[in-house]
């Protein structure tokens, strides 16, 4: 399972290393590893503009989600109903010990939020920022 | 890396009722987060080697299958319905408090975890389970159970010491169907022989938070007057009996069914659980000799590094310096293949 994740995490740094601009140092490539029902990193740094890649990673038995917005945004989900995401970049649903990627382009600056809304995960921690840097 | 810790398990014991409602019951979670299934009074006699764990599952209403996990300190020799009254009896003789888990809908089998016993008491099926918390994790999660958050530390926390765990299925449409009314109790029964009586008490917060309040009672039963750690004076902890069990209940006690094992002496302990979901982070480690009671089976400390395989810590070392090497050499292809393309 270590081994599992600190694959995909090195993969995703070592790919971050290669496709920064050489003008920027804010990563394109990011993995969060989902552990203990809490997201690590969490507090994140990304350009605007560019493609930024997410390598999400469930290290837990259990099912969890990766939803990435803002206030009203998390507002929305936090009585939705949706069982399962997948169809939208900003929305993944992650399966026990399952690994995704996703891609999101951030065309605003400012700060996000990305937060598991299954019941009880936000409350118990599973909540990380992102800020969007011009 | 938790598998060569297996061998410490301490052992288990007793929860025990709650006064809260239903829905506040540790980590029993159903359909919608609503709650309909109590652990109710739970007993932990310990005599000859031999741990005796009798709790019982309270039908409180609504459809579908809800469950239980509880961790257990060894693998049991039998598994049984309970008898009739031996709760009952031990609440009338200290003067009683009250009850605690998931929600199943019947995955198939196909998690890693060992199942190594499955019985059918009325509407309850329990499954006894072997793995770590992962394997368990993934189990009951491929069976429907629907785990809180805090799932997944808390199973690890107890696999590390004993990698043996009870899970109990309840079958509401079952019960019904049976006759049972909403309040009725299903006495279960199990048998563990082990080196000493371990009471797990963390598990009771899963599913709660902070403030969230537990209530509890564990009754215990040993040869003589036990050593208990953390001894119960703080963190939510109260020592509400402690005194030789009067021959009267012990009389009772083995007049029930599948009781006979009541030895003609012992001592009675209750310990009273009115504590916070953030105070409840240990267990209750029992030396029933009256001895020194294990930090590690109180959870107080994390099983020793000094385990009887520590080369499987060596193991993985080696395997995180050769990822850390892979990886590194993964970083210098991908920056020579862009040089090159330069």
């Amino acid at each position: 399972m270590i081994l599992r994740t600190l694959v995909a995490l090195a993969l995703a740094a070592s790919a971050a290393g290669a496709c920064a601009p050489a003008n920027a140092a804010l990563p394109t490539q990011i993995g969060i590893r989902i552990h203990y029902s809490r997201f690590e990193p969490t507090k994140i740094e990304v350009p605007m503009g560019v493609p930024v890649t997410f390598t999400l990673v469930n290290d837990d038995p259990i099912e969890h989600e990766w939803l990435i917005g803002d206030e009203s945004f998390h507002a929305r989900h936090r009585t939705g109903t949706e069982a399962v995401h997948g169809d939208r970049p900003n929305e993944v649903s992650l399966p026990p010990f399952a690994t995704k990627t996703t891609t999101l382009t951030f065309d605003k600056p400012g700060a996000l939020t990305f937060i598991c809304h299954f019941p009880q995960h936000e409350a118990y921690g599973m909540v990380g920022g992102v800020m969007v840097r011009p | 890396m938790r598998r060569f810790l297996a061998g410490l398990a301490a052992v288990v014991a007793a929860l025990i009722g709650t006064t809260q409602p239903a829905a506040a019951c540790a980590g029993l979670i159903g359909p919608n987060g609503a709650v309909n299934l109590l652990r109710t009074s739970t007993f932990a006699g310990y005599h000859d080697g031999v741990e005796h764990y009798v709790t019982a599952f309270k039908f409180a209403g609504g459809s579908g299958q809800f469950g239980s996990l509880i961790p257990l300190p060894g693998i049991p020799s039998s598994v049984e319905k309970g008898g009739d009254w031996t709760l009952q009896r031990l609440i009338r003789e200290t003067t009683p408090v009250p009850v605690g888990i998931f929600r199943s809908a019947g995955a198939p089998l196909t998690a890693d975890a060992q199942v190594i016993l499955q019985v059918r008491i009325d509407a309850l099926d329990i499954t006894v389970l072997k793995g770590g918390g992962a394997e368990v994790g993934r189990w009951a999660t491929e069976h429907g159970f629907r785990l809180p958050p805090a799932a997944p530390e808390v199973l690890d926390f107890y696999a590390a010491r004993s990698p043996i765990f009870l899970a109990a299925i309840f079958d509401a449409d079952a019960a019904k169907a049976r006759g049972q009314q909403i309040g009725d109790g299903t006495p279960v029964h199990v048998t563990i022989p082990t080196a000493n009586p371990w009471v797990p008490l963390r598990i009771l917060a899963l599913g709660k938070t902070g403030d969230d309040r537990i209530d509890a009672d564990v009754y215990l039963l040993t040869d003589q007057r036990p050593a208990l750690l953390p001894y119960p004076l703080a963190n939510g902890m109260r020592l509400d009996h402690s005194a030789p069990a009067t021959v009267s209940l012990l009389t009772d006690l083995r007049s029930d069914k599948g009781m006979d094992w009541i030895p003609q002496s012992g001592w009675l302990t209750k310990i009273a659980i009115a504590a916070s979901a953030s105070q409840l982070t240990y267990d209750l480690a029992v030396d029933a000799k009256g001895a020194s009671p294990s930090r590690v089976a109180a959870g107080l400390e994390a099983p020793a590094s000094s385990s009887p395989t520590p080369s499987k810590s060596s193991t993985d070392t080696v395997a995180l310096i050769g990822i850390a090497l892979a990886a590194l050499g993964a970083l210098v292809l991908l920056r020579r293949s862009q040089t090159v393309s330069a």
